[in-house]
């Protein structure tokens, strides 16, 4: 037990002298998720805070055609404005991004009107542009409403209730709460935070094994009338500590950055109090110890700095793995997934901001599964540093 | 003391070690002496522990370094090749760090570790981070890491590769210190004049083999060269008749 302490102290201290370590650790991990996420969130409300309220300029060519239409888009808000002179120069305005949108109505429109032929109206777009989507989506609504109305005028003035074009009536009735809008988004932050717990950790795992090879330090230490295991205790808990700094600072971190972030206009009320805080790190911090072990792990194998990098790096994205096949899936939280570590902490976490009741048998099963697998981990690393090829 | 007997160790196909034996007595010096790719550092990583012998014995104070392991360390200082030091800890705490994993009592450590800052003479920069230091002061602050428990036996692989003259002069005088005070020193070198000044005992190690183990006249006498860098060679030529033709 002096053993670990000893070396556990060492480590801690070495590491708050290393300013790589300290980089990693104190400022990219925890800053690395807040700036992303209120990048992601602006981008968003961008593109989905369509204020139906803000007029919209249409370029429509040959407007003349129609001027009832024209007229009723006015009224719907739309601003009409002239469009290119023809055709061809409206597919390539479009083409090279100089309009979103252009309306064509051809000048055979209103004679097709009166002889009850549909007449065509081309909405030239570039449905690969997703800005010019949204003005796209509302130029047609429009356009389809006028339809319906020109349709329901001629069935009342042949004595038809326009009623009998509409069979059904389909309401969609939605019952997810702001908080539970706000989830689909907040549960990229599970991610973020799994990420500054293993960044913290990373450059101290590394260091502690390929990096003390490297250095020639490793022989001597192996010299020491103490025993391995105690060393890679020592070594793993350090690292445990920089991952829980990390993370505690990450979640301080987006405490203060959400409340700058405007999520109430997206219809979102997170959760995200200093009591939510408090409980989402005692929540995330078991992943520490398979986070800290399985760097050690994987640097255990490699020769040198560099390459330990390389490798743990890909460490990085393995939590990833199952937290992307679920949001895809939509899995809801059953006590099976509880047993995968990262998985469990993603799952109880979405909950939490949801404000969903914490469910304490899964709060359980994550937190013993995932310290039965760290501790696994962590037992295999202390049989590595028995091997004779350690020293390379 | 130190001994060893008949040590095999090999690496997949290479051989490294093919029966060596020799005793390093309390209050001498013993050099271990050999081209590069002997079998110098297996030998000695066996003695400390690092690596296990394929078969063969080695005692330190009598304890078995295969059965006993954590107790022959215990009785060993040892400089592996290359310092290895921290470099984010300065010199006062890279060797207090191993004072505590040598298990001493909490409240000796400090005592303990000036103890020997003054034996070694790096007071002007023990409380300087090592990061930055010449191979000599690396060498001192290494050596003074694994002397802070006062073993009874040191082994000393390589100590004074890249060190310049001064340093290594005052490299021998610890050496010399250490066996007046009834240490068994044992040391590795690749260099005739090295050992020739410093130790009471060489042992000549060539392909995995002892050559010859006697003092330094006995090796004249044994080789028939008054020269010290001849009597080297022969001796290796008589274990490994290739040696001149690969160097």
């Amino acid at each position: 037990m002096k053993t670990i302490i000893t070396v556990f102290m060492k480590e801690v201290v070495d590491n708050f002298r290393d300013r790589r370590t300290l980089m990693s650790a104190l400022l990219m991990g925890p800053l690395f998720g807040p700036i992303l996420f209120a990048f992601v969130i602006n981008l968003s409300l961008k593109q989905s805070l369509s204020n139906a309220d803000e007029s919209l300029d249409l370029p429509v060519i040959g407007s003349e055609h129609a001027p009832n239409l024209m007229s009723y888009l006015e009224s719907n808000n739309i601003v009409i404005v002239d469009g290119p002179e023809s055709r061809s120069a409206a597919i390539d305005g479009v083409a090279n991004g100089e309009h979103d949108v252009v309306v064509l109505i051809p000048d055979t429109f209103g004679e097709n009107l009166a002889n009850m032929v549909p007449a065509t109206i081309e909405v030239i777009t570039d449905q690969a542009n997703t800005q010019a989507e949204r003005e796209t989506r509302r130029a047609t609504r429009a356009l389809r409403s006028y339809g319906q109305e020109l349709a329901a005028m001629r069935l009342t003035v042949r004595g038809v209730s326009p009623m009998i074009m509409r069979p059904l009536n389909v309401d969609e009735v939605d019952v997810s709460t702001p908080s539970g809008r706000s989830a689909i988004l907040l549960g990229m932050l599970s991610y973020f935070f799994i990420f500054a717990l293993l960044t913290g950790g990373m450059n101290l795992a590394i260091d502690s094994t390929a990096g003390e090879r490297e250095r020639g330090s490793l022989e001597p230490l192996l010299c020491l009338p103490v025993k391995r295991d105690h060393l890679i205790y020592g070594k793993i808990l350090a690292a445990c500590l920089f991952m829980a700094i990390s993370l505690s600072l990450s979640l301080t971190c987006f405490h203060f950055t959400l409340k700058f972030m405007p999520l109430q206009e997206l219809g979102m009320t997170p959760n995200f109090g200093p009591s939510v805080v408090l409980i989402a790190f005692l929540l995330l911090v078991p992943f520490a110890l398979v986070g800290a072990s399985l760097m050690t792990l994987v640097a255990s194998f490699t020769k040198s700095f560099k390459e330990a990098q390389t490798w743990v790096s890909v460490v990085l994205l393995a939590p990833t793995m199952p937290i992307l096949v679920v949001s895809i899936l939509m899995v809801r939280p059953s006590t099976l997934l509880m047993f995968v570590p990262s998985l469990s902490q993603h799952l109880l976490l979405v909950g939490l901001i949801k404000n969903e009741p914490l469910n304490m048998l899964h709060v359980a099963v994550s937190v013993g599964a995932t310290l039965i697998v760290g501790a696994l981990l962590t037992w295999v690393c202390a049989r590595l540093y028995r091997r004779e090829g350690l020293l390379g | 003391m130190i001994r060893v007997d008949n040590l095999h160790k090999s690496f997949g196909d290479v051989n490294a070690v093919k029966g060596v034996s020799f005793t390093a007595d309390d209050g001498k010096i013993t050099g271990l002496l050999g081209p590069n790719g002997a079998g110098k550092s297996t030998t000695l990583r066996v003695l400390y522990t690092v690596l296990t012998p394929d078969s063969g014995t080695a005692t330190i104070d009598g304890v078995d370094v295969v059965t006993e392991r954590q107790a022959a360390r215990a009785r060993i200082g040892s400089l592996p090749h290359g310092a290895g030091l921290y470099p984010h800890l300065t010199a006062r705490e890279n060797i207090a760090y191993y004072a505590k994993l040598y298990d001493m009592p909490g409240d000796t450590v400090d005592a303990a570790v000036q103890k020997v800052i003054d034996q070694l003479d790096i007071n002007d920069f023990a409380d300087r981070r090592t990061k930055g230091f010449s191979q000599g002061q690396q060498t001192k602050v290494a050596l003074a890491r694994s002397l802070v428990h006062e073993p009874q036996n040191v082994l000393l692989d390589e100590p004074s590769n890249g060190l310049d003259v001064m340093a290594t002069r005052s490299l021998r005088e610890r050496i010399r210190e250490l066996k007046n005070a009834g240490k068994c020193v044992l040391f590795s070198s690749h260099v005739m004049q090295e050992v020739a000044a410093l130790c009471d005992e060489i042992v000549i190690i060539a392909a995995g083999q002892v050559a010859l183990h006697d003092t330094i006249d006995g090796i004249r006498n044994a080789t028939g060269c008054e020269d010290l860098e001849d009597a080297f060679v022969k001796a290796i030529e008589m274990v490994d008749p290739t040696a001149e033709q690969t160097a």
